[in-house]
């Protein structure tokens, strides 16, 4: 055997081996969240760790239910603005919008979907914050614009530029001739969407939003900024409201200071893993299921 | 007859102009964001910011810059992206060249890959965090990077696995009729064909990278003075602009601002870079 054979033979089995510590990488994640966080599961179960709302650290006591409810409240708002907002802005840009539009706009969404979350943070600060705090006098509600709307419209426009390009892409993708046959049949342009696109971007358009939306559930400082961070169950739209991740980088500094403490937020850390997988594997199964029904 | 056509157009200029509206609501939100950035930030902006380190008294309004943040979020940026690169070259390359583009490992390999990236930088910090101390280290520029480049890595192996499956087989095709090994198609066929996309792939990581606080949060620790070694704690720009924000004071809100509108310009220029390369380079791929 050469050189090059050997050499080739070594490369393969480097390859393959870094390729199944890839596949692997993610249950030294899941194991080393565990450990950490059983000093806490020891002492209290995790229906009382998920479904209670008592977080009193420094007698003990870690209830979640708080953070958890804030989490999904700031989530599922900022989906029930940025799904419509997106999926709208991307069927026009694949279905309407002239060339110069285009050309005008695509760059400038992907440019923008890079932009680091503090800033995003910033702007919320700056303009979100007191929106909000007008719209709250409007209603007459007191608020400081710190709250769950501001978080959820803030988490909205960050994921929105992401979940367009990857809808835009899958519309664009549907064959000429589905719209062509819809149209020769008298159909508008927007029933040739509604009806024949969209049905076949279905999936694609289904996994915008599933990406999107495990953007949000993480999404860590921005939200952190505008919204509010007191461990209460928020009853309104305009009270301040304190989700997973902000907990977790709030309180990195005091962790090692207070017994348990950190192994609660590591626990915190490992449900916030656990919800994110769990979202992708649902929306995976159902992407394959639809998959095999399109066949 | 004629009811029913007018209602179908009603709804279809009810619907163009929803979405016309959606689009301005988005872009616009998106350009007052750059506006904002810029309107705050350039007026504290001078040169002292990002040629000085922060002096005695900095955090309270005196002398001084965010030098030591901006060379820390390169070092940081550099090098959890070289760290990245370093292990998603040989898994894009294995999935893509040396087994069936569409077998088990590189279907396992893209599931696993689909997963981590959804997992919130956040989680990566606590689990940086961990590793840590589990070794008995300390906040520093090498657990930061190390956690990055863990953050950034499902981002540069989708992006390139993306880039590579469009390389036509019949370049590698060709390569092997010619006698060439697997690890001679992979690096000079396939890579080469695809070496615009794949150095898009690598930017896009980098920016991820350098503006992702979170990560950082846990691991980075924060020091007013340069990094010189992996072992000491390094500054960043996100967590320099969150902290100076943090303050009561005006002068230093003033240059966290003045910090936001550094990051964006880096983020956008990497970003701007990165669409260049593709283009300008595309010219030597082989169609």
């Amino acid at each position: 055997m050469s050189l090059r054979h050997v050499k080739d033979a070594l490369a393969r089995r480097l390859f393959l081996l870094v390729s199944v510590g890839c596949c692997l990488l993610v249950l030294p994640l899941v194991v080393g969240l565990c450990i950490k966080a059983r000093p806490v599961l020891a002492q209290q179960s995790v229906a009382q760790v998920l479904f209670s709302s008592d977080w009193h650290p420094l007698q003990g006591r870690f209830g979640m239910l708080a953070f958890l409810v804030g989490t999904v409240y700031v989530t599922v708002l900022g989906m029930a603005v940025a799904a419509p907002l997106s999926l709208l802005s991307a069927i026009y840009l694949a279905e309407y919008a002239p060339r110069w539009v285009r050309t005008l706009t695509l760059p400038l969404v992907d440019l923008l979907s890079g932009i680091p979350s503090v800033i995003y943070g910033i702007w919320g600060v700056l303009v979100i914050v007191p929106a909000v705090a007008r719209l709250g006098e409007v209603f007459g509600v007191y608020t400081s614009g710190y709250s769950l709307l501001a978080g959820a419209l803030v988490v909205a426009i960050m994921v929105s530029p992401f979940m367009i390009h990857i809808s835009r892409e899958a519309l664009s993708a549907v064959p000429e001739g589905i719209r062509e046959a819809s149209l020769s049949l008298g159909a508008t342009r927007w029933q040739t969407v509604k009806c024949a696109v969209l049905r076949r971007a279905l999936p694609g358009v289904i996994a915008a939003v599933v990406l999107g939306l495990a953007r949000a559930l993480g999404e860590t400082i921005a939200v952190l900024m505008v919204v509010g961070n007191v461990p209460g169950i928020p009853h309104s739209l305009f009270d301040p409201a304190y989700p997973l991740p902000a907990l977790l980088a709030n309180n990195y500094g005091e962790m090692m200071s207070i017994p348990l403490y950190d192994s609660a937020l590591l626990l915190a850390a490992l449900v916030l893993l656990v919800v994110v997988v769990a979202f992708n594997l649902l929306a995976k199964g159902i992407l394959a299921v639809m998959q095999r029904e399109a066949r | 007859m004629s009811r029913k056509v007018d209602l179908r157009v009603a709804e279809e200029r009810l619907f163009k102009g929803l979405m016309v509206l959606a689009l301005a609501l988005v872009l616009g939100s998106l350009l007052s964001i750059l506006g904002i950035i810029a309107w705050k930030g350039l007026p504290s902006l001078s040169l002292a910011m990002v040629t000085q380190v922060p002096k005695g008294g900095y955090y309270l309004g005196k002398e001084g810059g965010i030098l030591n943040a901006i060379v820390g979020s390169l070092y940081l940026g550099l090098g959890a992206t070289l760290a990245a690169l370093l292990v998603s070259l040989p898994v894009v390359l294995y999935i893509n060249v040396y087994t069936r583009r569409d077998s088990w490992l590189a279907r396992a390999v893209r599931f696993a890959l689909d997963i981590l990236w959804g997992i919130p930088s956040i989680v990566y910090g606590a689990f940086g965090f961990i590793v840590m101390m589990a070794l008995g280290l300390r906040a520093s520029l090498g657990a930061a990077i190390i956690t990055v480049a863990l953050f950034e890595l499902p981002i540069m192996v989708r992006a390139m696995d993306e880039v590579l499956r469009l390389v036509p087989e019949e370049i590698s095709a060709a390569s092997y009729s010619l006698g060439a090994t697997r690890l001679e198609t992979a690096l000079r066929a396939v890579v080469r064909q695809a070496l615009p996309g794949l150095v898009t792939a690598v930017l896009i990581a980098f920016g991820r990278g350098v503006g992702d606080t979170a990560s950082v949060l846990f691991t980075a620790g924060f020091t007013d003075r340069l990094p010189t070694s992996l072992a000491q704690p390094a500054a960043t720009l996100p967590l320099a602009i969150f902290f100076q924000l943090g303050t009561p004071f005006p002068e230093v809100q003033g240059r966290a601002y003045a910090a936001a509108a550094i990051l964006t310009l880096l983020v956008l220029t990497v970003s701007v870079l990165s669409r260049w390369f593709s283009r300008r380079f595309s010219r030597t791929m082989i169609r």
